[in-house]
């Protein structure tokens, strides 16, 4: 029996994953092989997908991007031993791509069978909750503290402080929260642990709860990630047959199309069965979070994280990374770029290395021109700042931010006044409207840079723009309105010639907008 | 393509009672509707309201405020098409005009929408989480990537 690996990915699955793996199924057949068709998450390597891989002794060798029509050659070529192929890749591992990083979070993706308990515990699964549970609860956090982990949503709030305050809240119950509603364009790193590690994320939680004193946890992901949902649940249901969580229980809860429910405050809101609208701060979650109840609110990587940091110890994660930024960080490369994927490495690559070295450029051959960074609220970074390392406060330091690790390329087609309409516009399509600055400055500035586009008083409009983003800025509840300015002023700031109508190709702002949809 | 049964008193109740003793069922309640009935119908809001001790303008007002919930059932195929910045960088605007040109849907003021008869509703959607295939689509569900226009249209028949 050779075992054959096939993504179910929903990236890999959009390409054409699951007809390979059917027409891989029935050539096998046709040819008396037997063979096992096991279906993985993605190993991140999104222009190779749908990446078949076959287990010859001592390694596994890949193949990709395979079609429904390669699957025959295949066969041919002897795939069922990785004999030479045009499609052959060697061992994923010795690739190029994978070689280069350095995969905790992700070190299972893709290699295992999210479906199996038995895969996830030969690969080391449980093993930071047996060392969490063997320590205690205070050596527990002790080590999330010693290893810097920060919060890899976007806001790197210390992890280990968090969970502190939880711990020493108090309060009649506490709750887990893995916010999972990974809602920045350019990001997917959430969706592929879903998809491919579920039980490292379940086993991250576990050691959350047992480290603050709390028996109940939610995973809130979203109605955008129907596979993500289906395949997390079929874990749920595994790992609860199987008891190795005892009394802590997960659920996982899919929201319902609003971006602003990834921000923590309005998420808890939804969770209640409310309108996600954001709460004021104070008090903060960890001390009245979810059902006004002490609540542990982190993403989807810090969750699944932590079991790697408790198996290996919080200094030995701690040594890698740069400056305040510690360990690795998951690094989403997508857009107009030749090598999209998951990038796991250690805080301190340059921007002009993401791109250019390990992103390969844009896709289309054209020159980059802007890089957004962080979600559909980072800011654009022009080639001239792609001496910019890859941190938390180096990003800051240039007006921008890493945020959730989304990392979008664009070549020089983009028109970044439109860019910057859009931000606007999207932060009026998704604001919850608790806030003023937020809910009326995102449409005005939307009109306002419309104003700018067709030349109507151009310098008293770009000062008018400003002047809001900085209203926005600092006089929003919470992100959605406070970082709109980043991917506007970036693209005022870097590429004024965009802004001037003079300058500008003929044509361009007969673009649609995209508030004219609500 | 997803088959919805049409509005019925006795199946909302029945659809609405296992969740009664969940923590905040309001929305696991009105997606299971929308997953039954294809859209939460005005007839719902008091139902539900009654049954969570809530009033009807609290069950409205979160209703309206998500995205995903509607009145009224999309059409038979439902393509969801991402317009944020990833697709957009990779062509999906231009996608989607041609999507929409094929089934005779605006591009602007407002975006998308459904066929008159029925056959076709396109919706944008911000991010798919399948920014490393853009410009991505989900198609009644099932994910699609790297598309142009033409490969959208062929998927439902346009």
């Amino acid at each position: 029996m050779t075992r054959l690996f096939v993504p179910a990915d929903s990236a890999a699955v959009a390409v054409g994953a699951d007809k390979v793996a059917r027409a891989l199924g029935e050539e096998a057949v046709r040819r008396g092989l037997s063979v096992e068709i096991v279906r993985t998450g993605s190993r991140g390597l999104a222009w190779l997908e749908p990446l078949v891989e076959v287990e010859t002794p001592g390694r596994r060798i890949g193949y990709g991007p395979v079609r429904v029509a390669d699957v025959a050659s295949l066969f041919d070529a002897d795939l069922v031993r990785g004999g030479a192929h045009a499609l052959r890749i060697g061992a994923p591992e010795a690739h190029p791509w994978l070689a280069g990083q350095t995969r905790i979070t992700f070190a299972r993706c893709g290699v295992v069978d999210p479906a199996s308990l038995a895969d996830y515990r030969a690969h080391g699964g449980f093993e930071g909750l047996a060392r969490a549970r063997s320590i205690g609860p205070a050596k527990t956090i002790e080590a999330l503290t010693a290893s810097g982990l920060r919060g890899r949503g976007g806001a790197g709030f210390p992890a280990g402080i968090k969970w502190q305050t939880v711990a020493d809240a108090p309060g009649d119950a506490k709750y887990i929260v893995c916010n999972a509603d990974e809602g920045d364009s350019g990001t997917f790193a959430d969706r592929m642990i879903l998809e491919g590690d579920p039980f490292v994320l379940v086993e991250g939680m576990a050691i959350a709860g047992l480290a603050v004193g709390a028996c109940k946890g939610f995973v809130y992901s979203r109605s955008e990630y129907p596979h993500a949902n289906r395949t997390f649940q079929r874990a749920l249901d595994i790992v609860r047959a199987d008891g190795e969580l005892g009394d802590f229980a997960i659920e996982l809860r899919v929201g319902a199309g609003a971006y602003v429910c990834g921000e923590e405050t309005s998420l808890l809101e939804s969770l209640e069965g409310k309108r996600g609208q954001v709460r004021a701060k104070p008090p903060l979650p960890a001390h009245r979070g979810l059902f006004g109840q002490p609540t542990v609110v982190n993403n989807v990587l810090t969750l699944a994280t932590t079991p790697w940091i408790l198996t290996h110890g919080g200094e030995t994660y701690a040594a890698l990374g740069t400056g305040r930024s510690r360990g690795t960080q998951p690094i989403q490369l997508a857009g107009n770029v030749k090598r999209p994927g998951l990038y796991e490495a250690p805080f301190g690559l340059t921007l002009g290395r993401i791109v250019m070295e390990i992103g390969g450029g844009t896709a289309s051959g054209r020159p980059v021109r802007a890089v957004q960074c962080g979600g559909p609220l980072g800011a654009y970074f022009p080639p001239a700042l792609f001496d910019t390392v890859y941190d938390y406060e180096a990003f800051a330091a240039r007006d921008g931010l890493i945020g959730h690790g989304g990392v979008v390329v664009f070549d020089d087609t983009v028109d970044m006044a439109v860019q910057a309409r859009f931000a606007f516009e999207f932060c009026a399509v998704e604001s919850c409207g608790k806030c003023t600055p937020c809910r009326i400055g995102s449409v005005r500035g939307a009109e306002t840079i419309q104003k700018v586009i067709d030349g109507v008083d151009v310098a008293a409009n770009l000062e008018l723009v400003e002047d809001l983003c900085h209203t926005l800025k600092f006089g929003s509840l919470c992100a959605l309105g406070g970082f709109t300015p980043f991917p506007v002023m970036s693209a005022i700031t870097h590429f004024p010639e965009d802004f001037q109508p003079e300058l500008r190709p003929l044509g361009m702002s007969a673009l649609p907008s995209v508030t004219a949809k609500v | 393509m997803e088959t919805f049964e049409p509005w019925a008193l006795a199946r909302a109740e029945e659809i609405i009672a296992p969740h009664l003793s969940r923590e905040g069922a309001l929305l696991p309640i009105l997606r299971a509707l929308q997953e039954t009935f294809g859209c939460v119908p005005r007839e719902a809001v008091p139902l539900v309201a009654k049954a969570l001790n809530l009033s009807r303008a609290e069950v409205h007002g979160v209703v309206t405020f998500y995205h995903d919930f509607h009145e009224a059932p999309c059409g038979r195929r439902v393509v969801k098409l991402c317009r944020a910045e990833s697709c957009q960088a990779m062509g999906g605007e231009a996608a989607g005009r041609f999507l929409l040109a094929a089934l005779g849907l605006p591009h602007a003021d407002p975006w998308g929408g459904t066929t008159p008869d029925g056959a076709v509703t396109v919706e944008a959607v911000y991010c798919l989480g399948l920014c490393a295939v853009s410009p991505a689509a989900l198609i009644d569900g099932e994910p699609m990537g790297r598309v142009d226009g033409m490969a959208l249209a062929e998927a439902v028949g346009a």
